[in-house]
């Protein structure tokens, strides 16, 4: 693989990664709430549609229509059940609640389907790639998820900034006091961005689980790199996330052709250089990111 | 005249510290009421109270004869109570139009759409997409009122919005809530500057640490005022 | 105000300020004897009671750290398990250099410390779940580290040397003091500096440490000190873990899952107090007793458990009886004696 063939690679995959980490950031901006679950639920859209796909018999596209939904749904009651509890109880409770919650969905995987590495169906797109030249090829699963990435982060941009729903959010996420008391029924509005996070998340693991194996476990490793393209990317911008995903996936794919060992320490390495340096990410937006600094 | 607002032994807590004490008062449908008091004496809790963000250990908050000391604050929207907080609390990411627009999210009837927030506060409309930030004081003031304007509320609560504030400035919003009342708004005011309060409402309430050290018309003597403000009776100079 | 002022201005009035208690000089007491019959354990009991007390030791000591980051410091680290590795790996490089293993401890405790000053530069930056993941980074760095280091045995792992000399009788009866010595030491060491000033400023920063701040409490100072201490004591509670197996691996030594058991201990057995740690310890290992150690079930069971108390019982066990009763044993806070039993100003 030739350079521009590699850091092209990972461009796309940072699409990925921007995928997964959209859901975070946007639980994280609106309801100051870290769900150290994300990954293992991304994990778990994963195992449901290659238990639908294998059932129906169909590459693990056609079980979006069913898949994403559940995963919206879910969301949602995750929130009204278990999150709204925790954001009552106190500071630390909702990490230490979504922290059990995701041993609990990491070990329950296990016991319900092996700690076997699984792949999805992922049909004609899977093995189809795009050549360019005779140094360039793109796999189109690569491409697609780059592209479905765009049109999410499009699609939530659109939402935020013209819709009345958006608008509420917005107002939510710069100060829920005077936004309660102004007259915004706030959870309501929590359930629905508790259901995109989880319908992004189960997204982007589908297309994880397309592309590569996935287990159980993979769950952690899938939290820390959204974790660490919201970071590099800077929090309160969608793009920015984008941005920092592209980041990790062009560290990842570029350092893992030299070495394949350091590839997932370099990116580790990127985010905590981005972290000593400058701290606000590299496309901060705003004053969200410094008051996000202080209370986490 | 009828009663809107009757609020009747409050009682309210930060925690363990006890903010109000047995808070007694009554507002009819109409008026003007000016609450003064010093700074920590509990204005801004008793707003906030009624506007909802904080619930009461003990006492009841009637408003239009209803209880509502339990009522979500989006509800009490609805009714027709709004707020302009105290330090304007804009949301700063959105524009004026949106922070008005999310003003109206749950507003009790259509009686100040757009059109006529603008009409009634020309300057801002100019400034209508431009963010907060970017506006002088005076005019994130206006943009506060208006927005708890666009909840077309009955009661409107107003806490402290001559803060930092020009004179020439203040007096503009002053004009523009007499305008208001005559058009029927009932207004609670609170207010650091006595003078403006006086003139511009019809009865007033003075808090003192948490309790209510006078209740009077704002015909009252200046003095009896300055004396419930501090605490002292009238004559001492300590 | 000084501290001491407290008392001193009480002094002044009919009021009496006191920070003991008659039930804590009970449990001191107690304590002595009962510290004393466990260290002549090896002589009257020997092997199969020293196991399973050895394991209760170690939780002891890891809860009790934990509590001092989470509960006292507001700093919710789920990557300590970072510095039991370390721990582990640092008795190892020390063992290789001829000291002698016990005596290692100390000095793996202290590299635990040190390599936790560099990272608490990066990780205090942040806060709450920030603060959560990012510590879940550098234990996963870690350990990818330690799996490309040859010298410490890459991926295979290493043997702990320098234990040949001891027969397994007594290097079992040494273990078991090593682990009943850092046991005793976490929980006073975390007493001790949360009786002096330490605790109150740490309580303040984990509370709001914009107030805190403000008021004078040199929060950078207080987490950092909260971050280090914890990090040496998880280094050693490594140091044994590594001379209980006596071969150190990456993936059984950097395993999350004890991350998950000191948050499980904490949680259930109170969380922002000394006996706290210590109960949820004593649960933990009954529920591993009773529960096979290695099954996923386990787990789910522990990670339940911790959510449920989280959201029900947010104080944990003593922290709902000392709250309902006023008990307390290692009094860390103030108390004005006669008045409001249940208004502890600690």
């Amino acid at each position: 693989m030739t350079w521009v063939n590699a850091v092209l690679q990972g461009l796309l995959q940072g699409g990925i990664y921007a995928l997964i980490a959209c859901g975070l950031s946007l639980t994280f901006g609106v309801m100051r709430v870290v769900n150290l679950a994300h990954g293992d639920l991304a994990v778990c859209g994963a195992y449901l549609a290659m238990v639908l796909s294998s059932a129906l018999g169909v590459p693990v596209w056609y079980t979006l229509p069913l898949v994403l939904p559940a995963a919206f749904v879910f969301g949602m009651a995750l929130q009204v059940v278990l999150l709204r509890r925790a954001l009552r109880t106190g500071e630390i409770a909702t990490v230490l609640v979504t922290f059990g919650l995701s041993v609990m969905i990491e070990n329950l995987l296990q016991e319900g389907a092996t700690a076997n590495d699984r792949v999805l169906n992922a049909g004609a797109i899977g093995v189809a790639a795009l050549r360019i030249g005779g140094q360039i090829t793109l796999p189109w699963l690569f491409t697609a998820a780059f592209l479905t990435a765009c049109a999410v982060l499009s699609g939530l941009q659109l939402l935020l900034s013209r819709t009345s729903w958006g608008r509420k959010v917005r107002a939510i996420a710069d100060d829920i006091d005077t936004a309660r008391l102004v007259g915004v029924r706030v959870g309501p509005v929590f359930a629905s961005v508790a259901g995109i996070a989880v319908a992004t998340a189960a997204l982007a693991g589908i297309f994880i689980g397309a592309i590569g194996n996935f287990n159980p476990l993979t769950g952690e490793s899938t939290l820390i790199f959204a974790f660490e393209a919201v970071v590099i990317g800077g929090l309160g911008s969608l793009w920015g996330t984008l941005a920092g995903g592209m980041a990790l996936g062009v560290t990842q794919v570029v350092v893992g052709e030299l070495n394949e060992a350091y590839a997932v320490l370099a990116v580790h390495l990127l985010f905590l250089l981005v972290l000593a340096v400058r701290p606000a990410g590299l496309f901060a937006g705003g004053q969200q990111a410094r008051t996000a600094q202080v209370t986490g | 005249m009828t009663t809107l607002l009757e609020i009747s032994g409050l009682d309210v807590y930060y925690g363990d510290f006890q903010a109000l004490f047995g808070v007694e008062l009554r507002v009819r449908r109409g008026q003007a009421l000016a609450l003064v008091g010093a700074n920590g004496a509990g204005k801004t809790t008793l707003l906030r109270t009624v506007a909802g963000a904080i619930g009461p250990a003990r006492g009841t908050v009637r408003y239009d004869g209803e209880d509502i000391t339990a009522t979500a604050p989006y509800r009490r929207i609805r009714r027709g109570i709004a707020l302009v907080p105290e330090g304007r609390r804009l949301f700063p990411s959105l524009t004026v139009e949106e922070n008005i627009l999310v003003g109206a999210a749950a507003a009790a009837s259509d009686a100040w759409p757009l059109d006529r927030i603008y009409q009634a506060f020309p300057l801002i409309a100019r400034r209508r997409k431009h963010r907060g930030s970017q506006l002088s004081g005076g005019e994130q003031q206006a943009v506060a009122i208006a927005r708890a304007l666009a909840a077309a509320p009955s009661l409107l609560l107003l806490d402290e919005i001559s803060l930092g504030l020009a004179p020439v400035v203040v007096a503009e919003l002053y004009e523009m809530l007499a305008a208001l009342r005559q058009s029927g708004a009932t207004l609670v005011i609170v207010e650091q500057d006595l003078r403006r309060a006086l003139a511009a409402c019809d009865e007033v309430v003075c808090l003192l640490e948490g309790r209510v050290a006078l209740t009077a018309p704002s015909s009252v003597d200046r003095e009896d005022v300055i004396a419930a403000y501090f605490g002292n009776t009238r004559g001492d100079r300590t | 105000m000084k501290r001491d002022g407290v008392a001193a201005a009480a002094r002044g009035t009919q009021l009496k300020v006191s920070r003991w208690s008659a039930a804590a000089t009970a449990a001191m007491g107690s304590l002595a004897v009962g510290l004393a019959v466990l260290a002549a354990v090896p002589y009257f009991a020997g092997g199969p009671a020293e196991q399973p007390l050895i394991v209760a030791f170690t939780f002891i000591a890891m809860a009790a750290t934990w509590n001092l980051l989470a509960g006292f410091s507001g700093l919710t680290s789920f990557g300590q398990h970072a510095y039991l590795g370390v721990g582990a790996y640092g008795l190892y490089l020390v063992a290789v250099h001829g000291i002698n293993p016990f005596a290692g401890i100390a000095a793996a405790a202290v590299i635990a410390g040190l390599v936790a000053l560099p990272v608490s530069g990066l990780l205090l930056r942040l806060s709450g779940g920030y603060f959560a993941v990012a510590s879940l980074v550098v234990a996963a760095v870690f350990q990818i580290a330690v799996t490309l280091a040859p010298s410490v045995g890459g991926t295979t792992g290493v043997s702990l040397p320098g234990l040949a000399g001891y027969g397994p009788v007594l290097r079992e009866a040494m273990i078991y003091w090593a682990a009943l010595i850092v046991a005793a030491l976490s929980v006073a060491g975390v007493f001790l500096l949360v009786r002096a000033g330490f605790g109150l400023d740490a309580r303040a920063v984990g509370g709001d440490p914009v107030a805190a701040s403000v008021l004078g409490v040199r929060v950078g100072r207080v987490r950092l000190l909260a971050y280090l201490a914890a990090a040496v004591g998880a280094g050693a509670v490594g140091a044994l873990i590594a001379l209980q197996t006596q071969f150190i691996e990456p993936t059984s030594v950097f395993s999350v899952q004890y991350s998950v058991e000191m948050l499980f201990m904490v949680l259930v057995g109170g969380i922002g107090t000394i006996e706290g740690p210590v109960i949820g310890a004593l649960i933990l290992f009954a529920l591993q007793q009773w529960l096979s150690q290695d099954g996923a079930w386990y787990l789910v069971l522990v990670g339940g458990i911790a959510v449920v108390a989280t959201l029900a019982v947010p104080r944990g066990l003593w922290g709902f009886v000392s709250s309902r009763w006023g008990w307390s044993l290692f009094p860390v806070g103030y108390r004005v004696p006669g008045r409001d039993h249940h208004r502890q100003a600690g």
